[in-house]
């Protein structure tokens, strides 16, 4: 019989009318690592959070170690031995890591004292989960992974039995993941109990002992991780079988649109963010760029878009030379002009302006567009005329021009993007992670879109961090990995333990 | 601004419950302190509104205030639309009036009065956005802070007036810091004169022909502002700086303008100042004007319609003010100066304050 | 040697407000809050402490008035900027014209003089203090010049000051409260998820703030003029503020901010109206000038560049 570290008993939380937890119940057993899986906006976060004192849940009851307690605040749970690495690091970047470490638990008024005892302890902690942090380093200086370490081990200096870990590997490469897990392993030999909010199924199954999958804010289904296998998981979590494979027609590609030649960027530290990058677009087709984020994809839509200007290379974008090409005017509005579009992968601060109406938003980036003035001012019956065929062509909800775009949903306000972009007809279309934060319904729109302005003959290059969409969508895939492209694979031949492989840097 | 609650409310009433409960709420604390001091806040009132509106003079004399504050709060408010603060109104207006000195003293005896106003004018304009154009400038480019350039700003533009009127421009045996009077061909026509000319007969006060340039400024700022291209590249440069890049906006582009359109505008209390008042320049003509600007473009929400009620009513608190020190010596102009305090604090650092209270109101009526 | 030594005296005298000013506004800077409200309460407390100190015959009354008025007004901003999450800057410059416009109302209702309050009697004063030993040592060689008539000779509050520097110094980087104070200035989110209340941090660097301002509104009034005379801070608010950017943000950079835009004020005094050599009479606005140039220059960039605190004004709403 296991000890229960953590007990949540119908928990329910409502924003409004959403109901983010309803009668969420779980058990999760001290020493062991205890999975839970759900898509975007199941309810995992809200639920943790609900755990780690941010919020309080509205009903049900929370058991640690067998004693049912109230969490009001971070503090509390801190108190009871809770711990949670935030998927976005909560680090002082001008500190060291000592610092950092004991920022909030220093002991006592002066610091001098408390820091040195925190560094025997962190010798201690670094030794015993093997986690290799120089307490004196500039956290701002150190790499992704280690950041992730000093927050693991913010965590255990606080005195952590139960660790939560949310989305801990979306920003590392598969070997500083796989460090990651030989860490927490060793957390559990020693008694330590690991909650790892996750949705990869891979993980999952490797790692953990027992799954909670959540689903629209419930839990639908408690199981051992060993009673179960992939496909089951992925039945639970999404519900009913989504198939992501687009339809679409053989890819009948063109002449090249886009020429990417010895392609870099260096940024001020002298850091290559591209790396003498090579590949070509051609119209017809769509070339996807798959790698874990902060690889180089966003610096490599933002140069072609003209928000950055490369080091070196050449951009030959119909024949012309973009790099060698005198601008009078921003980047971004002469290549707009020449028929290179862009979603951003921001879309709410850099596609859109939220507090303006629809039909604002519709002209951001077109607003030169002759048809829409009378004179010198705008007219505004054109403005709102082509947002309602925005509206209709899109199936934009709800159907109303005036309406502010922030108070859209997230799908909603991606089509409001999308349709302005291609409604200029580009002869390129450059879009950043198309479908983040949008619902199913019109992630399959989306799609349907882009494959469509394929066949029209148009050139797409596709940037996204899921492997999912890469692969339904892309006719040709390059991988990127630390500024470099890895590989580039046909989009028939591909799998995702291929392109896993290329985004860890290794060769196809 | 992107400060403070997001707002529930519909929109008309977050244009008009929540500014008319800001100001109450500063008249309250008002009238606190004037009972403080001793006297009887309701009576003061009284005298404060009957000598801004109670009498002829006293409108006259309230709406000439009006119209500088109109140009200082139009121009606070174009700054504001680009997301930016400027606070430099003052420094600018005092520019302006170099500007307009500058071009009076040397033409007003050659060229005829049409020509010699307009010149004048768009001397006020180009000096003011000159001067609001450095720290503009020094923002797109340096990442200087606004806030702080145009404030200093303010200082040397203080320093070089005294100069340039203690040293320069001065009425030769003159013992005040004062230039000559300008000549009558540079003076910017009364309203008196022309409500004479259409056979009105209104008592003799400053107000002139700068108040239907106000008027004018105000519409056409409207216009720009909410229907064209420009004003619609302002807006998104306000809101979201980072979305205006992305659009291929020039974005230094964008805030250079707004800056030197918000100092013309500024220059532009200059010319009633100068052209419609005094009609000669000294060193204190600018006495704070920018700075109710501030208040101005606060309190009317960066819209024209309601930069032009609140620059109405500190016209009104400026002349009522000075008729109330006359009756009540012990209330003095730095009176306004702390009203308007408390409606730069109310209606723009808390703007949003009384929402919660009145929220309820209208969900329950829906 | 007598030129500089009075020189550099006037320096002293001009830095002390300037100093104290600066470290308020580092306080408020480094927890994330801007502060362009230190003329105000500068000002407030200025009047405050005359007030008091003329009521009650005692400087140090007037002192605790002067850094109660200052605190209150520090605590509406602090209201504004981390309770309500409202404008910062917008805030300060309430605080500004409020302060400005108030302190001559009530002088006027009190004092009738015009706005400004009476001459303080002596008893109500700071005065200089004359150290040990000055009198003995004046006669020694540069050593005793510059104590006796450098380093003695100057108000309580001077040497108060000197003190304050190095404990704010110590503060900022030694104490549990510093670390906190620049974690919650740089990433409040993460000063938030340890456990530590950004709000209360804030809350209390602005009450430093104030207190500090409090001092630096009764140097002027209490001690050096001896007496409160309207818009008396006359930009020196501006100034500190100044010198914290040239700092950037550092206790002791920020010093020796304030020191150099004292020593161009004193210069500026025993340069009016004489005639340079080469160059003739410099008017003295052109000397007035040039701290604010100075400030301009810094700010873009021209004369090194300054890094604020990177979460500086960014009003801290809990994410999640």
């Amino acid at each position: 019989m296991t000890d229960i570290a953590i007990e949540l008993i119908g928990i329910s939380k409502s924003f409004g009318a959403v109901k983010a937890n309803e009668d969420v119940s779980m058990s999760i057993a001290k020493g062991s690592i205890h999975g839970i899986i759900g898509e975007n906006g199941a309810g995992k976060s809200t639920l943790m959070s609900i755990l780690y004192g941010y919020y309080q849940a509205d009903t049900g009851a929370i058991k640690v170690h067998g004693r049912e307690t109230r969490i009001r605040n971070s503090q509390e749970a801190i108190r009871l031995g809770i711990g949670m690495v935030h998927q976005h690091f909560m680090l002082v970047d001008t500190f060291t890591v000592l610092e950092n470490i004991v920022l909030g638990a220093e002991g006592g008024m002066l610091l001098a004292e408390g820091m040195a005892a925190a560094r025997e302890h962190l010798k201690a902690l670094n030794k015993d989960y093997s986690l290799e942090v120089d307490p004196d380093a500039i956290v701002g200086e150190l790499g992704v992974g280690l950041q992730q370490r000093v927050e693991i081990l913010k965590a255990l200096y606080r005195g952590a039995d139960v660790l939560i870990l949310d989305e801990p590997t979306a920003v590392l490469t598969p070997q500083e993941a796989d460090h990651l897990f030989r860490i927490l392993n060793a957390l559990r030999d020693q008694g330590k109990t690991v909650i790892l909010i996750t949705h990869k199924l891979r993980e999952v199954m490797e790692i953990t002992d027992a799954v909670s999958v959540m689903r629209a804010g419930k839990v639908v289904g408690n199981v051992f991780t060993r009673d179960v296998n992939q496909e089951i998981l992925a039945d639970l979590m999404v519900g009913r079988k989504v198939i992501l494979k687009v339809n679409k027609a053989e890819c009948n590609a063109g002449d090249a649109v886009l020429d990417v030649k010895n392609l870099s960027l260096t940024d001020e530290r002298g850091v290559k963010l591209l790396d003498s990058l090579n590949f070509t677009v051609r119209a017809g087709e769509i070339v996807g760029v798959a790698g874990v984020s902060g690889n180089g994809q966003s610096e490599l839509l933002e140069v072609l878009a003209g928000m950055l200007v490369p080091t070196t290379g050449a951009i030959v974008f119909k024949g012309e030379d973009l790099c060698a090409r005198r601008y009078r005017h921003p980047r971004a509005a002469e290549l707009r002009k020449l028929g290179i579009a862009h979603v951003p992968e921001d879309r709410s601060r850099e596609g859109l302006v939220k507090a303006f109406s629809m039909y604002e938003n519709a002209i951001l980036g077109y607003d030169d567009t002759a048809a829409l003035s009378r004179g010198p001012l705008f007219s505004r019956k054109a403005l709102i005329e082509r947002t309602r065929t925005f509206i209709s062509e899109f199936d934009i909800r709800p159907a109303n021009a005036l309406l502010r775009v922030g108070l859209l949903s997230g799908g909603n306000q991606q089509k409001v993007v999308l349709a302005r972009e291609i409604d200029a007809n580009p002869e390129l279309l450059l879009i950043g992670q198309p479908t983040r934060g949008v619902d199913i319904g019109a992630i399959e729109f989306i799609h349907k879109r882009l494959i469509q302005l394929r066949d029209e003959g148009k050139a797409i290059l596709l940037v996204s961090v899921e492997l999912e969409e890469i692969l339904a969508l892309s006719d040709r895939i390059l991988v990127m990995a630390g500024g470099k492209i890895t590989g580039e694979v046909s989009g028939n031949e591909a799998t995702t333990t291929s392109l896993g492989l290329l985004m860890g840097g290794g060769s196809h | 601004m992107k400060f403070g609650q997001p707002s529930t409310l519909p929109r008309w009433a977050q244009l008009t419950v929540l500014p008319a409960l800001n100001l109450m709420a500063a008249l309250l604390v008002t009238a606190l302190v004037t009972w403080l001091i001793g006297e009887n806040p309701l009576e003061c009132l009284e005298i404060l509104v009957k000598g801004a509106v109670g009498y002829g003079e006293g409108i006259g004399y309230t709406l000439f205030y009006t119209t500088s504050f109109v140009f200082t709060g139009l121009a606070v408010a174009t700054a504001f639309h680009a997301g930016m603060f400027n606070i430099g109104a003052e420094g600018q207006a005092y520019l302006g009036g170099l500007g307009v000195t500058l071009v009076v003293l040397a033409f007003d005896t050659v060229l005829p009065a049409p020509l010699m106003v307009t010149l004048a004018i768009l001397a006020s304009m180009l000096f003011g956005a000159a001067w609001a154009f450095i720290p503009g400038w020094l923002q797109a480019r340096r990442g200087s802070h606004i806030v702080v350039t145009t404030m200093m700003f303010n200082f040397i533009a203080s320093s070089l007036m005294l100069y340039l009127i203690g040293h320069l421009l001065i009425e030769p045996g003159s013992q005040n810091p004062t230039t000559r009077e300008f000549g009558a061909s540079s003076w910017v026509s009364s309203m008196q004169a022309i409500a004479a000319s259409v056979g009105l007969d209104i008592p003799a006060t400053p107000l002139n022909a700068s108040f239907i340039l106000a008027i004018v400024a105000s519409v056409l700022f409207y216009i720009v502002v909410w229907h064209t291209r420009w004003g619609f590249q302002l807006r998104t440069v306000g809101v979201n700086d980072k979305a205006a890049r992305y659009a291929g906006i020039n974005v230094t582009l964008v805030i250079l303008l707004a800056m030197c359109v918000s100092g013309a505008l500024s220059g532009l209390a200059a010319v009633n100042e100068l052209l419609g008042s005094t009609h000669r320049m000294n060193v204190a003509f600018t006495n704070g004007i920018g700075f109710v600007g501030v208040a101005v473009a606060l309190m009317g929400r960066n819209h024209p319609v309601g930069i032009f009620l609140s620059a109405l009513l500190f016209g009104a608190l400026t002349q009522g003010g000075l008729d109330l020190s006359f009756e009540k010596p012990v209330i003095t102009r730095e009176m306004i100066i702390f009203i308007q305090g408390l409606i730069i604090l109310f209606c723009g650092a808390l703007e949003n304050l009384f929402e919660p209270f009145i929220a309820p109101l209208f969900k329950r009526r829906k | 040697m007598d030129q500089l030594i009075s020189v550099l005296d006037s320096t002293i005298r001009v830095a002390t407000p300037l100093v104290l000013a600066s470290l308020a506004g580092l306080f408020s800077e480094r927890s994330g809050v801007v502060d362009i409200s230190l003329e105000g309460k500068m000002l407030a407390a200025a009047f405050a402490s005359a007030a008091a100190a003329y009521m009650t015959q005692n400087p140090w009354i007037g002192l605790c008035a002067g850094m109660m008025a200052a605190v209150m007004l520090a605590m509406l901003h602090a209201f504004v900027s981390v309770t309500y999450n409202g404008n910062q800057l917008i805030s300060g410059m309430a605080v500004n014209t409020i302060a400005s416009g108030i302190t001559p109302v009530l002088g006027l209702a009190w004092f009738q003089q015009g706005g400004n309050s009476p001459q303080l009697p002596d008893a109500g004063r700071f005065h200089e203090i004359t150290l040990p030993f000055a009198e003995q040592l004046a006669d020694v060689p540069v050593i005793g010049a510059l104590y006796s008539r450098l380093l003695s000779g100057h108000s309580i509050l001077v040497y108060l000051t000197i003190l304050i520097i190095p404990v704010v110094t110590w503060f900022i980087y030694k104490s549990r409260f510093g670390l906190r104070l620049r974690a919650v200035g740089e990433n409040p989110h993460a000063a938030d998820t340890a456990g530590i209340s950004v709000a209360r941090i804030r809350y209390i660097a602005l009450f430093w703030n104030g207190m500090l301002c409090g001092m630096a509104g009764t140097f002027l009034s209490v001690y050096q003029t001896g007496a409160f005379i309207k818009e008396m801070t006359a930009g020196k608010g501006f100034l500190a503020l100044a010198a914290l950017i040239f700092g950037k943000w550092r206790p002791v950079q920020a010093v020796i901010g304030c020191l150099l835009f004292a020593f161009a004020d004193a210069i500026q005094i025993r340069l009016e109206g004489v005639a340079v050599p080469g160059i003739g009479i410099i008017p003295s606005q052109f000397i007035a000038v040039i701290p604010y140039v100075l400030t301009v220059l810094l700010l873009a960039g021209f004369v090194g560049r300054a890094i604020a605190p990177k979460s500086i004004g960014i009003p801290f709403v809990k994410s999640r």
